[in-house]
């Protein structure tokens, strides 16, 4: 059986770390899913020669800010979308610090639809913890996963108060959501604007101290071995809270963890000269804590490969450094840097495609992430010999705050399929 | 002075980008300068028909002031902005109004701004030469050029001296700058204070960290001390004032103690008398802290003009 919407991936690398396939063929995609190459190419279909050219499982990002509802002039559900696909990306999990504060069924139901409509990417909304992030009361999880949530957050913010937090992942728990923990001990890090250290020192600008992440992830660990709940930490950037998630996980504690590219590609140095599209939270920290990310990418105590796409405007971004907006944009960029690992023999392919595709999707439980016959259409082809300049004029995010503009670059998305569909394509 | 030098700065945004040759260069010119605030005419015409801007976030006496005599003395036309004046309350962005003053084709704007870095700012936005009259807690040249200036007058020499800083020198950029300046000069800059006053790897800027205000002040040819900030509230660094005076404090006994007997005493004000230097330490021997504020002017005088020699030059 087959019909005009048959895509034929031809003589690719096929990457497949869910079933330990490693080699070169063909794949094929009908109707949506992904099905067994047959004898005859049927009429009408789309071919592709990949020669040289990897065929991995749509990537996933686990962690981004589309900033739709309520600050449309940073990012929308479209344009941060077509971002993902330009980046690679088949699926992002949405973060809920929207105006409102996806709190509620009605905020998610909203982004799906924008999501349904104009989309170039699954989105995965991520509900809050608390009401409003104000970390007092519980969201309604049953009401959030109903309506498509798939874990919650009060990303951007910790959760200051231990009981809430308890009570929020025994509560998820019964609603089969996961918990996405912001670790930052705001007391520490209150009007820091850097890491501490020397370039803090340098610049005159308050710091936030390693402890800052590393007593958050610990209280996130004991709570976790508490309620006996799968817990997942965000954005990690510290050795410290590295090797704290390493012991955790030693001992059986039921913890994933992510963190992204910029931690394992600048430190603190990249802040330089009062360089504001170098600043987030937490922030960019020492070459000690970089090789530690590293290394954690290497030994697994990071499962997951995430952006932290935070695309803010030259209003938050063209400012003092001290009272600019965190955060930096990553779709488009992250990839790359993580091929830049392959690259350097630090990790390789299929732990790359692990990284950044099958791990997510099996911490979310989200379609994806493999390339098994039935499975859905998600599918990335990535050129890793592609060289490019990431220049502001080629981003598609509307943010265009990131540390890596006009860096040269190898390793590109030149054909992303979400679903069947293709959602970015360089080939032809 | 070696021929070949030439002072290549268009902006003066912090001792970092000094060289001890721009420093020793900036110092013999101010020298050069100082006499004219001493002529019954304090005035002369090398900066006529130059419009500068004194841009301050922040309340400041002495140094706005400072600045504004050193650019009248110079025939300069000056004019005053201040935070409470300017757009700024208005929500107009620092670099908005950078570009609306920019319009009128200020040749120099001076600024002082709370946060650090605001100077830097600046010069990616406007074509007037900057002036930084201390950006948050980062840098504060101008004072640390006077510091050094007066030191220089008195020593003869800035290298091989022991210079004790004591106090709040996480928060203080006058503590930032002069530790740099000071180092440049192949002076021995020890610090001192509690370890809250202290700021991280604090040897990364060239100053050696003390446990006691006594091991700092042990054979200094300087002692100065930082203003303590009475109105940090949202971080608890120190019990009490009181508690403070007693144990870091600047007193006679201590320099009489562990001090040389000729060591300069300095303070880049204003003091609480009797909080981190006792009324007869600062009137006392060895103070220079009036000299710091009259050297403040010739010290801007050739800031002013210096910056002026490098019209089209980046």
């Amino acid at each position: 059986m087959t019909s005009a919407k048959t895509i034929i991936l031809q003589n690719g690398r096929i990457l497949d770390p869910a079933a330990d396939r490693d080699c070169t063929g063909d794949i094929w995609l009908e109707n949506g899913i992904i099905v067994p190459p047959q004898q005859n190419c049927p009429e009408g279909c789309t071919r592709f020669d990949l020669q040289g050219k990897w065929i991995v499982p749509g990537l996933i990002d686990m962690h981004v800010h589309l900033r739709e509802p309520g600050e449309e002039y940073k990012e929308t559900v479209e344009s941060g979308t077509r971002a993902a696909a330009a980046g690679g990306f088949t699926a992002v999990a949405c973060m809920p610090n929207t105006r409102p504060v996806n709190d509620c069924a009605s905020v998610t139901r909203l982004i799906l639809e924008a999501a349904a409509e104009k989309g170039f990417a699954r989105v995965y909304p991520v509900g809050a913890i608390s009401v409003g992030s104000k970390g007092t009361g519980l969201a309604e999880y049953g009401e959030l996963k109903e309506a498509g949530a798939v874990a919650v957050t009060d990303d951007g913010l910790p959760v200051l108060d231990s009981q809430l937090m308890r009570r929020a992942m025994e509560y998820a728990g019964s609603h089969g959501l996961l918990v996405m923990s912001h670790s930052e001990e705001i007391a520490l890090s209150r009007n820091g604007s850097m890491n501490e250290g020397v370039v803090s020192t340098r610049l005159g600008l308050r710091g936030i101290p390693v402890a800052a992440e590393a007593i958050m992830v610990y209280r996130e660990i004991a709570l976790a071995e508490l309620t006996g709940q799968h817990t997942h930490i965000a954005h990690v950037s510290t050795a410290a809270a590295a090797e704290l998630i390493r012991q955790a996980k030693a001992r059986g504690v039921r913890l994933t963890a992510e963190t992204t590219p910029h931690y394992f590609t600048l430190t603190e140095e990249a802040v330089a000269d009062y360089n504001t599209n170098a600043k987030m939270n937490p922030p960019l920290r020492t070459e000690k804590d970089r090789h530690a990310i590293i290394k954690g990418l290497q030994d697994g105590t990071f499962d997951a490969i995430a952006t932290d796409h935070a695309p803010h405007s030259i209003l938050e971004k063209e400012l003092e450094f001290d009272r600019a907006a965190n955060g930096i944009i990553g779709l488009e960029t992250s990839l790359s840097l993580s091929l830049s690992l392959v690259r350097d023999g630090l990790i390789d392919a299929a732990r790359l495609v692990e990284l950044m595709s099958l791990a997510p999707a099996r911490i979310l439980n989200v379609p994806g992430g493999n390339l098994a016959e039935g499975s859905v259409a998600d599918v990335t082809v990535i050129d890793p010999d592609r060289k490019f300049v990431f220049t502001e004029e080629s981003i598609l995010s509307k943010g265009k705050n990131s540390p890596f503009l006009d860096w040269a670059l190898q390793g590109k998305a030149v054909l992303t399929i979400m679903g069947g569909r293709i959602t970015h394509n360089e080939l032809s | 002075m070696n021929k070949d030098y030439r002072f290549e700065h268009k902006h003066i945004l912090g001792i970092e980008q000094l060289s001890a040759a721009d420093i020793f260069h900036i110092l013999d010119t101010a020298i050069s300068f100082k006499e004219i605030s001493n002529r019954p005419i304090k005035k002369v015409p090398t900066l006529k028909g130059k419009t500068i801007i004194n841009f301050f976030f922040e309340p400041s006496t002495r140094t706005r002031l400072s600045f504004e005599i050193a650019a009248k003395r110079m025939s300069a036309d000056t004019f005053n902005i201040a935070a409470s004046t300017s757009s700024a309350t208005k929500g107009e962005t620092l670099i908005d109004t950078a570009r609306n003053l920019q319009a009128m084709s200020p040749d120099i704007i001076i600024i002082r701004h709370g946060s650090s870095g605001a100077p830097g700012l600046l010069t990616r936005h406007v074509g007037a030469s900057i002036i930084n009259a201390g950006d948050g807690t980062h840098e504060h040249p101008s004072q640390a050029l006077l510091d050094v200036m007066t030191v220089r007058e008195h020593k003869g020499k800035i290298e091989g001296l022991n210079i004790a800083i004591v106090g709040d020198i996480a928060h203080s950029r006058v503590a930032h700058s002069d530790i740099l300046a000071f180092a440049k000069l192949g002076a021995k800059v020890r610090v001192a204070g509690p370890a809250t006053f202290m700021p991280a790897m604090v040897e990364s800027l060239g100053a050696q960290a003390c446990a006691s205000v006594a091991e700092a002040v042990s054979d200094a040819d300087v002692v100065m001390a930082l203003r303590i900030q009475k109105e940090r509230q949202d971080d608890p660094l120190i019990p009490s004032l009181r508690e403070y005076s007693q144990f870091y404090g600047i007193n006679r006994t201590l320099l009489d103690k562990y001090a040389r007997p000729d060591a300069l005493i300095m303070h880049p004000g204003p003091i609480n008398r009797g909080v981190e230097m006792n009324p007869d330490v600062a009137d006392g021997a060895g103070s220079v802290i009036l000299e710091q504020v009259t050297n403040g002017v010739a010290v801007r005088m050739a800031l002013l003009y210096l910056v002026m020699g490098q019209e089209g030059a980046e």
